[in-house]
């Protein structure tokens, strides 16, 4: 399974995303598990949305953040979230 | 008390809800308690919403709400739209039996987020006398109305003697219900299963054969389906870490309020474990004597005091350790180091003989006439 640049990006309907005040972090939150953010995960995690493809999530990031070179290490991170049905593309 | 004061403790993460005791069915390995009838009190549901509010300030964020069988529960419902607007990730442990349709719309209206469901076994003749009810064809069913309503699908077999020689078909049976998760979960011997374990107790042939097909499996639908598989640890030579840590993670509530730090430890004796009825879940958890017992290390005894895999295993499970040696402090004899390793052995033994020759013991199913006997 490899990143498709040409396609929409979605979270997971089978996970869930969801901020714990407790741990002070976002989580993924799967059947018997949970796996703890940090926050730049979270920020992309948050922008698969089912419309965005991957340029657009390091369009908006590198704009918010101010700052330029993000599409590797996103691209990267999105690769291990698809491996492990975080997200999935149509 | 026999837990250290001066270690930091970890607010709890995970929350099993033990609805109700009541079950449909009998099986020989449950791991409730042998004696389940004597507590026939259950929490009302203002009791259980209570709980689960103190207990998500807290911290704990992935809910399972079990039993017996927690269908049994008509506030169930109720309970799960409480929980979700917490915020919690909750789960149904469930044998599906009696599942209808509407109740798993109904359920996931309310916010419920996954259902496991359990199979006794691969065919209906086998599952059937496991489950001491006739109930396969309907838990195919509720394993398909599962998927079909958009939740993921968890399948949960619990492995035993009496079905590991049927392991290519269950993986089958999972992959052709197209189970999300499957949790191969060999067999804990407490509970129920402690009583009947020469009759359960899968020889070594028998594991590591059942392993070796299993783990081939897992490869196999890498990315599609996710195993997760329970090792039996009798047959390794090391402990479970038995609930991450005792009173580190991991909090039970039984049916009738009364607090566990692990399902299993109503069976401990002298632990005195408080009820929810009497005391807030911070109160259990930061001040009981119960939740202190077996935190950090100073409660532990040689060979495990001074060795340096203490913080790997926590010196391994209490309940083991009380029900194979008759003293709760000692080392889990499951470990090679520990000096009543031979107990594991002559278990093992036993079993083995059992399986060859036979035996004139039947299984005892779980019900209240063998529960009421057992008192
Ligand atoms: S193990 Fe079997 S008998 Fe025990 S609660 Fe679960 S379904 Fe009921
Ligand atoms: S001696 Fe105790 S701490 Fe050491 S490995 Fe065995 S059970 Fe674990």
């Amino acid at each position: 399974m490899a990143l498709d640049k040409d396609k929409a990006i979605s979270f997971s309907p089978m996970h869930r995303l969801q901020w714990e005040e407790a741990q002070d972090k976002y989580v993924i939150l799967y059947p018997e598990g949970m796996v703890e953010l940090n926050q730049s995960s979270a920020e992309i995690l948050k922008l698969c949305d089912g419309q965005r493809h991957v340029n657009d999530i390091v369009v908006e990031l590198e704009q918010k953040f101010s700052t330029s070179g993000l599409a590797d290490d996103i691209t990267q991170f999105l690769e291990i979230a698809l491996q492990n049905g975080w997200i999935k593309q149509p | 008390m026999a837990g250290s004061n001066n270690l930091k403790v970890t607010p709890p993460r995970w929350l099993l809800a033990e609805l109700s005791y009541k079950c449909p069915l009998q099986c020989p390995y449950c791991s409730n308690p042998v004696d389940y009838t004597q507590y026939q009190d259950e929490l009302s549901t203002e009791d259980w919403k209570r709980v689960l509010t103190q207990a998500r300030k807290m911290g704990a964020v992935q809910l399972g709400f079990s039993g017996g069988e927690p269908l049994t529960r008509q506030d169930l419902p109720e309970l799960v739209r409480h929980a979700r607007e917490l915020g919690y990730y909750s789960n149904l442990i469930t044998s599906g039996y009696g599942l209808e349709e509407d109740k798993i719309v109904q359920l996931k209206e309310a916010g419920l987020d996954h259902i496991q469901v359990s199979i006794q076994a691969s065919t209906q003749e086998l599952n059937d006398h496991l489950a001491g009810t006739a109930s396969y064809q309907h838990k195919q069913e509720v394993a398909r109305l599962v998927k079909k309503h958009g939740y993921p699908m968890v399948l949960c077999v619990v492995i035993h003697r009496e079905n590991i020689y049927q392991m290519p078909q269950i993986l089958e049976m999972a992959e052709s219900l197209g189970a999300d998760y499957l949790e191969l979960a060999n067999t804990q011997y407490y509970g129920w299963a402690h009583l009947n374990r020469d009759l359960l107790l899968p020889t070594r042939e028998q594991f590591e054969d059942a392993e070796k097909i299993a783990q081939a499996f897992k490869k196999k639908v890498e990315g599609r389906m996710k195993i997760y598989y329970v090792v039996p640890d009798f047959y390794e030579d090391r402990p479970k870490a038995c609930m991450n840590g005792w009173g580190t993670t991991f909090l039970t509530i039984a049916p009738d309020g009364v607090a566990l730090p692990c399902h299993s430890a109503r069976e401990l004796p002298g632990l005195d474990c408080p009820n929810v009825k009497d005391y807030s879940v911070e109160q259990i958890w930061y001040e009981s004597k119960a939740f202190n017992f077996f935190r950090g290390f100073g409660w532990m005894q040689e060979p495990c005091l001074s060795c340096d895999e203490k913080e790997k295993d926590f010196g391994g499970c209490r309940c083991q350790a009380y029900l194979m040696t008759g003293d709760m402090m000692r080392t889990d004899p499951v470990c090679s180091k520990s000096p009543d390793h031979a107990v594991i052995d002559e278990a093992i033994e036993a079993a083995r003989k059992a399986a060859l020759q036979g035996t004139e013991k039947p299984l005892v199913f779980r019900n209240s006439k063998n529960s009421k006997k057992l008192v």
